[in-house]
C-alpha cells in the first residue's frame, strides 16, 4: 500500500466511525495534478494534464469541508451541486457523482479540464479562504474530470416522443451541443449546421489536444448523433442557406445561434502583413483542426517552422499558440504581454505550464511595429515598454508606454492573439435581428433576440467568453425554445 | 452530403474541370462566389475554387483547376464517382452586376474560370461584353467558346505568339481603352502580377477595374485572417469582404510576397505526394 492509500484507508475507517474532524480535513495536502514532464512534452501534442488517480480524487474530495451554504455552488456558471457529488467521490459513488454534474452539465470532461476555475467555483471555496490561496482550494475541476473520464461514452438520455417540431442549432460549439441535446431530449427533430468539415467548435479547432484531447469532444458529438441529433458539416448559415430561408422554406419552427466570436483583432500596427504574421485563430486552426502538426506525416497543410516566435497576447489563446508553437519546434518562444501578469486573463494552471516549457513571458511591453526583410518576411518586431498607470473602465490598472523604452525582439514569427470581435455574416444576412455595436446578438433574459423563435447564445452574445458560460446559456436558450415549441 | 463528382473533363495539359454534387450550393451560388473543398476530412488542406457554373436542378457545381500543387494534383486523380471530403459554401461577397455599359473581360491562364460566370452575368445584364484571353500558348488556352458565346469581341493573346496575337493582356487592354468611349468597367482575373499590370494601364484612364483576389485561404469565413490583404491603406479579409476589389487600390506587391509564404512546404508536400503516387502506379493511368 502506498502512503497516500494507507492515508485514505485511514481516513475512511475515521469516517465511518463519524470521527473525520475539519482538522483532519485542513491536513490532507491538496493533491497535484500528475503531468507530462515539461522536457519530454515540449515534443509531443499528448495531454498534458493527466488527470487523478482514484487514490487522489478520494484523497482530494476528502478535503471538503461539505459546507452548510456551499459558497463554491454560487461561483459556478451553471451552478453545479458541487458538495454533493464531491460528497459522492469521497464515497467511491463515482457514477452518482456524475450523474449530480450532468443534471446541470453536459460536459464536465470539457469543463473540469478547461474551466477557470480559480475564479469561479474554486475562489469562493471555504478551503482556499482558510488557507489564504486560491491553489489550496478543493480542485473542483479535477474532481469533475475524475468522474467524467472514468465514465467514457456518457449516457444516452432518455427521448421524449416526437412533438413534429423542427429545430436548427448554428454552430457546433458548446453552446450549439448543449442546446442540441436539451431540445432534442424535448422529442424536437434537431439538426445543428457547421461550417467546418468538423463538428465541435473553438473546442476543436482552437483549444489544442494536449489540453483537451480531441476524442473527448468527439465522444460527445457521438452522444448527439445517438440520441437523433442531425449534424450537417460544411454548411455555412447566412450562405448556403440564411436563417429565414431555413425558418420560411425548411421548415425549422426555432433556431439556436451559437456562432461564436470568429473575427480575429489585428493590432494595427505596421508590418502585420507581412509573411509570418498569424492571428491565433490561423496558427492554431492549421495545427489542431488541419493538423498542421503532422505535416509530412500524413497531414499536407503547411505551417511557419519558425526558430523565434513572439505571441502577442495574455489570455488562454495566447498561451494555446505559445505552447504549440513550442510543440512545433519553435526554438525560442516569448510571450508579449502589455499589462502585468496579475492581469492576464489567462487560466493559472496554463501560466503555470507555458512557464515549465521554457516559455518566456515579457510583462508590461507591447509592438510598435513589427520589421521585414526584403522577400517579406519577419525579421523582428519593436516593443515598447509600459508601466501600470490609473485604473480603467475594466478596473484592470490601464497600461502606459514609456516614452523612449523601444527594443527589439529577434523573431521570424509573431502570432497575434488580442482577442476576437463578432463574425458580421449572420448581420449581414438576417436584417431581422438586433445587433450591438460590438456587432454582437442582443438577447433577452431566456436567450431569445428580437426575432420570433430564434435564440442566441455564447460568444456571438457574451463576446469572447468562456466554455461553461457558453453552455449555461445553450441550456437556457433550450428551455425557452421548449418552452415556445409547447405553446404554439 | 456526398460531393460526388459526376463528370471530369481535361481541358489542357494541367486544367480540368469537373462537375461535383451540392445541390444546396448549387442553388445558392451567384456570380463571384467561390467554394472550399478538401480532399480528406482528416488530413487533407481546405482549399478555395471558383465556382464556374452551376446546374440547380441537377444539383451539381462545376470547378475548374489547375493542376499547381498537391492537392490540385490530388484532384486530378479523382475520377468520376470518387467524392471529396468536403465542400463548403458559397463563399465570397458576389459580383457587383449591373448594366455599365461596356464591359472589357481580361482573364489570364486558369483566370478565365472565375471570369466566365462573372461575363456571363455582365452579359445577361445587358453589357457590351469585350473579352480579352491570355495564355502561355494555344494548348493551354481555355474556354474559348464559352467565351466566343457572351462576347462582342473576343481577343486572344498567346506569349508565344502560338495562336491569337502574340501580346500580353495589358498590349490590347490599352487599346480597347483608348477607345471612343471609352469603356466603362474592366473586369480582370488571372495571375496576381497580370492583374497588378492590368490595373496600372487602366490607372491613367481611370477606368474602374474589378480584380479578383486568390490569396490563401483557411476557413473561408471570415475566421483566421489569412487571407487578409491591404485595400486602400485597410486590411481586408477576402473571403468575406471579397474575393472581388477595386484593383487600383490593391496592395499586389504586398499580396505577391504573401502568397509564397509556403513554397518550399507545398513542393515538399507535392514531392512526396508524387513518389506516392508512382509507387501505387497512379501515374501509370
Ligand atoms: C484558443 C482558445 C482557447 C480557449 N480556452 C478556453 C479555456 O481554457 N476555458 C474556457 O472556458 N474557454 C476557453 N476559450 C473560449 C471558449 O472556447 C469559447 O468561449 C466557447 O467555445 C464559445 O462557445 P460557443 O458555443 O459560442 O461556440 P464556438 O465554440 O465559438 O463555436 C461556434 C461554431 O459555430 C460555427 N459557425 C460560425 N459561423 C457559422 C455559420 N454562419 N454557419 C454555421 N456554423 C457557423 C463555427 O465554425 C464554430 O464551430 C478558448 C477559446 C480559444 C479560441
Ligand atoms: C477565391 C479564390 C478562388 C480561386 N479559384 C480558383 C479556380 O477556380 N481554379 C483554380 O485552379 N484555382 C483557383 N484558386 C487558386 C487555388 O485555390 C490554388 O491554386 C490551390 O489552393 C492550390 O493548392 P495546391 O495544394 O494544389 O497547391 P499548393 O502547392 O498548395 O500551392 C500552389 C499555389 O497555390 C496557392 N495556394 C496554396 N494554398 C492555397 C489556399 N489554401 N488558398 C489559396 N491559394 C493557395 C499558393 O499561392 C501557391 O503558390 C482560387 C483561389 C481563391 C482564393
Ligand atoms: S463547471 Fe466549471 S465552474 Fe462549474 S463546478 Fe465545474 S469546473 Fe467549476
Ligand atoms: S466551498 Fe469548498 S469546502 Fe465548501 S462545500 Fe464547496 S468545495 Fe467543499
Ligand atoms: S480564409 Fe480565413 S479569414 Fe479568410
Amino acid at each position: 500500500m502506498s502512503l497516500d492509500e494507507a492515508r485514505l484507508h485511514e481516513l475512511l475507517q475515521k469516517q465511518q466511525a463519524g470521527q473525520v474532524k475539519a482538522k483532519d480535513r485542513y491536513e490532507i495536502p491538496s493533491q497535484p495534478m500528475p503531468a507530462q514532464d515539461a522536457v519530454v512534452r515540449r515534443s509531443n501534442i499528448n495531454e498534458v494534464a493527466l488527470g487523478y488517480t482514484e487514490t487522489q480524487a478520494r484523497l482530494e474530495a476528502m478535503r471538503c469541508l461539505q459546507c452548510k451554504n456551499a459558497p463554491c455552488v454560487e461561483g459556478c456558471p451553471v451552478r453545479i451541486r458541487i458538495r454533493d457529488f464531491v460528497a459522492a467521490i469521497a464515497d467511491g459513488k463515482y457514477d452518482e457523482a456524475l450523474a449530480i454534474i450532468r443534471e446541470n452539465s453536459l460536459l464536465p470532461a470539457v469543463c473540469g479540464r478547461v474551466c477557470p476555475q480559480e475564479v469561479q467555483c474554486q475562489e469562493t471555496c471555504t478551503v482556499g479562504r482558510k488557507f489564504k490561496d486560491v491553489d489550496k482550494s478543493v480542485s473542483i475541476g479535477r474532481l469533475e474530470r475524475f468522474v467524467a473520464d472514468r465514465h467514457k461514452g456518457g449516457l444516452l438520455p432518455k427521448i421524449a416522443p416526437p412533438t413534429g417540431k423542427k429545430v436548427a442549432i448554428i454552430g457546433s460549439g458548446p453552446g450549439g451541443i448543449v442546446c442540441a441535446a436539451d431540445t432534442r431530449r424535448a422529442g424536437h427533430d434537431v439538426t445543428v449546421f457547421e461550417a467546418f468539415h468538423k463538428p465541435g467548435g473553438v473546442m476543436v479547432y482552437g483549444i489544442p489536444e494536449f489540453r483537451l484531447p480531441k476524442a473527448i469532444v468527439q465522444e460527445e458529438i457521438d452522444v448527439l448523433k445517438k440520441m437523433g441529433v442531425k449534424i450537417v458539416c460544411n454548411f455555412i448559415v447566412g450562405r448556403t442557406r440564411t436563417i429565414g430561408d431555413l425558418m420560411k422554406e425548411d421548415g425549422f419552427d426555432a433556431v439556436y445561434v451559437g456562432v461564436g466570436a470568429g473575427l480575429p483583432r489585428f493590432m494595427g500596427i505596421e508590418g502585420e502583413q507581412l509573411v509570418g504574421v498569424y492571428s491565433a485563430n490561423e496558427y492554431l486552426t492549421r495545427s489542431n483542426l488541419m493538423r498542421a502538426y503532422a505535416f509530412g506525416k500524413g497531414s499536407d497543410t503547411p505551417i511557419a517552422q519558425s526558430k523565434r516566435v513572439a505571441v502577442v497576447g495574455g489570455g488562454n489563446v495566447a498561451m494555446d499558440a505559445a505552447r504549440t508553437a513550442v510543440r512545433l519546434g519553435a526554438e525560442k518562444v516569448y510571450l508579449v504581454y502589455r499589462r502585468s501578469e496579475k492581469e492576464m486573463p489567462a487560466r493559472v494552471e496554463e501560466v503555470h505550464h507555458a512557464k515549465e516549457e521554457g516559455i518566456e513571458f515579457h510583462i508590461l511591453q507591447n509592438p510598435k511595429r513589427i520589421l521585414g526583410n526584403e522577400m517579406g518576411h519577419v525579421v523582428g518586431i519593436e516593443c515598447l515598454r509600459y508601466e501600470l498607470g490609473e485604473p480603467d473602465d475594466s478596473g484592470r490598472r490601464r497600461p502606459v508606454p514609456i516614452d523612449g523604452s523601444e527594443f527589439m525582439l529577434d523573431v521570424d514569427t509573431v502570432i497575434v492573439a488580442i482577442g476576437n470581435g463578432a463574425n458580421p455574416l449572420i448581420q449581414q444576412t438576417t436584417p431581422e435581428l438586433e445587433f450591438n455595436k460590438w456587432g454582437n446578438v442582443i438577447v433577452d433574459e431566456k436567450c431569445a433576440t428580437s426575432m420570433k423563435g430564434v435564440y442566441a447564445g455564447g460568444d456571438i452574445v457574451l463576446g469572447a467568453a468562456t466554455v461553461i458560460l457558453a453552455m449555461g446559456q445553450g441550456r437556457i436558450a433550450a428551455a425557452a425554445i421548449n418552452e415556445y415549441l409547447a405553446k404554439g | 452530403m456526398s460531393y460526388k463528382i459526376v463528370s471530369k473533363q481535361q481541358l489542357s495539359e494541367n486544367v480540368f474541370t469537373i462537375e461535383v454534387e451540392a445541390p444546396l450550393i448549387a442553388r445558392a451560388r451567384k456570380a463571384g462566389q467561390f467554394v472550399i473543398v478538401g480532399v480528406s476530412n482528416e488530413y487533407g488542406e481546405r482549399i478555395p475554387l471558383t465556382i464556374a457554373g452551376a446546374e440547380p436542378v441537377k444539383g451539381t457545381i462545376r470547378l475548374i483547376f489547375q493542376r499547381v500543387g498537391k492537392t490540385t494534383t490530388q484532384m486530378a486523380d479523382m475520377n468520376v464517382g470518387d467524392s471529396f471530403g468536403h465542400v463548403a459554401g458559397p463563399l465570397g461577397k458576389p459580383t457587383h452586376v449591373q448594366k455599365f455599359g461596356t464591359v472589357v473581360c481580361v482573364g489570364g491562364g486558369i483566370g478565365n474560370a472565375p471570369l466566365l460566370p462573372i461575363a456571363q452575368a455582365m452579359k445577361q445584364a445587358g453589357n457590351t461584353i469585350l473579352s480579352i484571353l491570355g495564355s502561355r500558348n494555344k494548348e493551354l488556352l481555355i474556354l474559348e467558346e464559352e467565351f466566343k458565346i457572351i462576347s462582342d469581341e473576343l481577343i486572344i493573346v498567346t506569349d508565344d505568339g502560338s495562336y491569337g496575337r502574340k501580346a500580353m493582356v495589358t498590349e490590347p487592354l490599352k487599346e480597347l481603352c483608348r477607345r471612343n468611349p471609352k469603356p466603362d468597367l474592366v473586369v480582370a482575373i488571372g495571375p496576381t502580377i497580370m492583374m497588378k499590370f492590368c490595373c496600372e494601364t487602366t490607372r491613367p484612364m481611370q477606368i474602374p477595374t474589378v480584380v479578383s483576389l486568390n490569396t490563401i485561404m483557411v476557413d473561408g469565413t471570415g475566421m483566421c485572417g489569412g487571407c487578409r490583404v491591404e485595400v486602400g491603406g485597410k486590411t481586408k479579409f477576402v473571403c468575406v469582404d471579397g474575393p472581388e476589389f477595386d484593383g487600383h487600390q490593391v496592395d499586389f506587391d504586398q499580396m505577391m510576397k504573401r502568397m509564397t509564404a509556403y513554397r518550399k512546404l507545398e513542393q515538399q508536400a507535392l514531392d512526396a505526394y508524387q513518389e506516392h503516387r508512382c509507387k501505387i502506379g497512379l501515374d501509370q493511368r
